[in-house]
């Protein structure tokens, strides 16, 4: 798979090109543009040009530089990696460093292959909240991150094996914390009932807080209740994980909505923290939207109507609108409804719709149909009833840079039939309801202005988080979100300096159980992704309640988490040990470790014994050695078999766990 | 010794040599030797020399004899052909596999016990008769398998790992070769791959007897201050006689080294040796230069490494013993039994 240059973020390919050390100053660390895909072969053809782009650029940064000193700059060595930096080893396990709540994904997926179930569970609900939801949920920001990706194709299925650990868990209730007897005092507001703002009510309340969630919906839960179908996260689910917050002391305003946050910050609460989402769905004003009104609805307040149970049917022909995963979740539930023609329509290209991989999958799986290239020109009315929309097609151009403009095609316009229009074109935010007068500041995009560490906006006692901070994003965030939010709060209401942040916590310990034990499981499964059970489809689209992925059973657990290369486990090196035998150059299976002579980045990476050509990706890098060398250590494909420590004759290579534990307010 | 399989994945840019082979493809079992030994590296060393050349592991016998030295085989070319053979016999066997077959390379892995002590006479005729092999000498001066008492090749004074002093003077295995006649001679150090490995390749492409003695610390016996024989006294005493370049025939000779000091040494098939002389004074050609060389750095405490001494006009043993070069297991039973006309015809003209 040739991915040079190129890496995935949020589901899309990005160029990106390292910015030699001497002109990061200018140009910061490396020059990067999203290409608007996730197709590789989509990638790989426009990488050349935006390569090209960026290398004439830091070619004439060089140039510069060159004028200004006279001469190249003298040579330089790459710096002896400090290990103390717990970001160091914390970027190595790849899944960990990529989620946003840094859940410790390889020492949860350890305890599920022991069956711990119920410690899996916790070491989730500790960090993001939501495990049994996630599971079924997440965006998996890890999986794409996964080293297995690198060194063997797909990654673990980390995101099932969290619901694994969901399902099978035994009783938590004792393991939860309780609200201590005595509050401290302090009262918080939470506007806005999802996983924002119950993150942050649950790492308060621990804290002694009195917190209070007013809610505009008649039930907690935001946008995890309103706008993703049962068929994909069971009722009782969701229920079950809100609730465990609610009963820890939670006091709760249902059927509430703030209308005006000037008024309401004249009420006495030490601290309002806004978890509102971004509730408002996009509208499309196109000709005949007025007169067709009737059967145009807006995506997500059809999934909302249709979780509270106000619809319960739809029109038998029905077009959906957009590429994400509200587009996705409307077409299985307009089947569910009994519609019998659905089709999702997209203006952009397939390989650039906005949904994850996998909704993608499971629509097309039900048969549904995705029209790609389709720009909305009208909807078709008689009768002051839709019958049908008409579009243009078009032609996804793109200049050097990668931005992408849709062209119209010669082609007809095209018609097609239909009885409701669900519209799933993105989201807003709506913060009609805070007064500009204030001194609640708000920038770009009609946004308020968040710090993005603190969360804190303009008003010192109001604090943000969620979809309601940045725009739309997933639960995933929304959990991280509130953890900093809780932690800025807490310092704010006991008058310390918010932007002192603390630090997570870190361990490292050996694993070496004796001569040739280790303790961790280090043999590289070679067995494929396993694929998630799924219910009978007949029976499936016959309701909105029957979850469609079963999950995985025990021994289908097992065998995935076997999967996992444990990447916590870190190759620990000691220079004073090491007698530079080569044992471990010999015997490493994918070539990681050199032992070479110390030189500028960019030499090294083309010196090591294969190139280490993935800059995402550190090198480790030894103090020298006493034959003038320095062992450097090419983290982007090392296996974590622990075979470089097995054959170390004197422990210099040693395989040890790294655990880090994201700074909660109570830790 | 490792249990853990060694897996499977390798690097995904891992680059593949014109028979469109890995490196990884070169290797054998996973090693059963202590961590850390001398041997494991000289068998990556092997490997990597194998798929330079991007030899076929099925032209290749892999022949041993006993001791730490001689399980090493099993840890490289695992689809190679092999005789582990019985105690300092190696050569006999070499010797009878390289008559019955030409064709192949051979291999000969052996150590200082299996050379310089109990096949000592074995090894000398191997060199006298220019057997057509390339014979590796994995010497580390101990008895590991036996828990580290002294071999042959432990220097006078060297002391072992429990403190007792060696009085026994050492036999110089690679001195003895040069005077018996070997037509390619290197010493080598088992922790130097940048100048074992282009050895390895050239030692491989000479035909005749070619010796290679390399130093491979025994982590376990001999690897103590003290001892001669230890990773920090080799690093630290090595003398390199000349860097080597080995120029495959065909290829373009790429190499920078100053005028003057280069040497280019034709080899059978048209392939280059290409030598720096390191030191002014040596001359791999001059026999006589590289046994008083040997003796002079043994007298001050260096370890002579590099080419040693290269003879490229010597003659192997088919070519001095006249022998068909067919393999016998290609000939057919109509030339092996060619009938009794044909003897009747052999008897009549011994008359």
């Amino acid at each position: 798979m040739d991915t040079k240059y190129l890496f995935k973020r949020h589901n899309t390919y990005w160029v990106k090109v390292a910015v030699p050390k001497d002109l990061r100053k200018e140009l910061g660390f490396d020059l990067r543009t999203s290409l608007h895909t996730h197709e590789l072969s989509e990638a790989q053809k426009l990488r050349e040009a935006v390569v090209a782009d960026f290398k004439s650029q830091i070619f004439a940064a060089k140039e510069n530089l060159k004028d200004s000193n006279g001469k190249n700059s003298i040579k330089t060595f790459m710096p002896v990696t400090d290990t103390s930096d717990p970001q160091y080893y914390h970027k190595v396990v790849d899944c960990q460093y990529a989620c946003p709540a840094h859940t410790p994904v390889p020492e949860y997926i350890r305890k599920i292959s022991q069956n711990e179930y119920t410690e899996a569970y916790m070491i989730n609900w500790e960090s993001n909240v939501f495990p049994g939801i996630l599971g079924r949920t997440c965006d998996r920001p890890c999986e794409p991150a996964c080293r297995r990706t690198r060194t063997h194709e797909k990654p673990v299925a980390i995101c099932r094996l969290k619901r694994v650990a969901a399902d099978f868990k035994d009783d938590v209730s004792d393991l939860l914390p309780k609200a201590p007897e005595k509050s401290n005092g302090k009262k918080i507001a939470l506007i806005g009932g999802g996983p924002a703002s119950l993150t942050v009510a649950r790492d308060l309340i621990v804290m002694g807080y009195e917190c209070t969630l007013f809610e505009k919906d008649p039930q907690a839960g935001g946008l995890m209740r309103t706008n993703i179908p049962s068929f994909r996260l069971p009722v009782e689910v969701l229920d079950a994980e809100v609730d465990q917050i609610l009963n820890m002391g939670l006091k709760t305003k249902f059927n509430s909505e703030i209308t005006s946050l000037k008024d309401f910050l004249k009420e006495d609460f030490d601290a309002v923290f806004v978890g509102t989402g971004a509730p408002k769905g996009k509208d499309l004003n196109i000709e005949g939207r007025k007169e067709a009104e009737a059967n145009i609805h807006i995506g997500i307040d059809f999934l909302t109507s249709i979780a509270f149970e106000h619809i319960d049917s739809i029109g038998k022909k029905v077009i959906v609108l957009g590429g994400g995963n509200t587009a996705m979740d409307c077409c299985r539930s307009s089947l569910r409804l009994g519609a019998e023609d659905v089709k999702v329509v997209v203006r952009s290209p397939f390989s650039q719709m906005k949904a994850s991989e996998w909704e993608i999958e499971d629509a097309m799986e039900e048969n549904i149909p995705i029209l790609e290239n389709h720009v909305p020109k009208k909807f078709i009315h008689e009768a002051g009833r839709l019958v049908g929309m008409e579009f243009q097609k078009v032609e996804a151009v793109f200049d050097k840079k990668g931005n992408r403009s849709l062209v119209p095609t010669s082609e007809d316009p095209v018609m097609l039939e239909c009885d409701d229009v669900l519209v799933a074109i993105g989201q807003d935010n709506s913060f009609e309801w805070i007064e500009r007068d204030i001194g609640l500041e708000f920038g770009e995009w009609d946004m308020p202005v968040v710090n993005p560490t603190t969360f804190q906006s303009s008003h010192p006692k109001v604090f943000f988080g969620g979809d309601a901070a940045w725009g739309p994003e997933n639960i995933i965030w929304a959990a991280a979100h509130g953890h900093q939010a809780a932690i800025s709060i807490h310092k704010f209401c006991q008058n310390e300096d918010i932007n002192d942040r603390p630090s997570p916590g870190t361990n490292l310990v050996s694993q070496k159980m004796g001569l040739h034990e280790w303790s961790y499981d280090n043999d590289i499964s070679q067995a494929k992704r396993f694929l998630v059970p799924k219910a009978d489809q007949d029976t499936a689209l016959k309701s909105l309640k029957i979850e469609v992925e079963k999950g995985f059973d025990p021994s289908l657990a097992m065998e995935e988490a076997q999967r996992c290369l444990n990447c916590d486990v870190q190759t620990v090196f000691s220079e004073s040990l090491c007698i530079e035998c080569d044992a471990c150059v010999d015997i490493c299976p994918t070539d990681c470790i050199n032992f070479m002579f110390n030189g500028p980045e960019d030499e090294v990476r083309q010196n090591t014994r294969i190139p280490a050509l993935n800059i995402e990706q550190d090198l480790l890098i030894s103090k020298i050695l006493p034959t003038k060398r320095t062992m450097i250590k090419d983290e982007d494909v090392c296996l974590h078999c622990g075979l470089c420590a097995e054959r170390c004759p004197t422990g210099a290579w040693d395989m040890q766990t790294f655990l880090y534990e994201e700074a909660k307010v109570y830790s | 010794m490792t249990y853990i399989v060694k897996p499977v994945n390798h690097h995904p840019n891992l680059e593949k040599n014109s028979l469109g082979l890995t490196r990884r493809d070169y290797e054998g079992t996973i090693s059963t030797l202590c961590a850390g030994c001398g041997h494991d590296s000289i068998s990556a060393a092997v490997i990597e020399a194998c798929y330079d050349l991007s030899l076929a592991s099925d032209q290749i016998a892999k022949l041993s004899g006993i001791g730490c030295s001689s399980k090493s085989p099993s840890y490289f070319l695992n689809q190679a052909h092999g005789f582990n053979s019985v105690h300092g016999r190696m050569p006999s066997v070499a010797t009878g596999a390289n008559l019955g077959n030409q064709d192949l390379l051979y291999l000969g892995v052996s150590g200082d016990g299996d050379t310089a002590g109990i096949g000592i006479g074995q090894f000398m005729h191997a060199a006298r008769r220019q057997l057509n092999i390339t014979y590796i000498v994995e010497n580390n001066g101990t008895y590991g398998l036996t828990k580290g008492q002294f071999s042959a090749t432990n220097d006078q004074g060297s002391k072992s790992k429990y403190g007792e002093e060696n009085v026994l003077a050492p036999i110089d295995l690679a001195a003895m070769a040069i005077q018996l006649g070997a037509g390619f001679v290197g010493r080598s150090f088992s922790g130097d791959k940048d100048q074992l490995v282009p050895l390895l390749k050239a030692a491989m492409k000479f035909k005749g007897f070619s010796l290679i003695d390399i130093i491979s610390p025994c982590v376990t016996f001999n690897n103590h201050a003290g001892s001669t024989k230890s990773y920090d006294h080799i690093r630290e005493h090595n003398e390199s006689v000349s860097s080597l370049d080995f120029v495959p025939i065909g290829q373009e000779i790429k190499t920078s080294y100053k005028e003057g000091s280069k040497v280019d040494v034709p080899l059978h098939d048209g392939a280059i040796l290409t030598l720096e002389k390191l030191s002014k004074k040596y001359d791999p050609l001059d026999k006589g230069l590289a046994v008083q060389s040997l003796n002079e750095a043994e007298k001050n405490g260096k370890v002579l490494t590099g080419l040693l001494y290269i003879n490229p006009e010597v003659k192997d043993h088919a070519e001095i013993l006249n022998i068909a070069d067919t393999p016998l297991n290609q000939f057919s039973d109509q030339e092996l039994c060619p009938g009794s006309d044909k003897l009747n015809k052999v008897n009549s003209s011994l008359n």
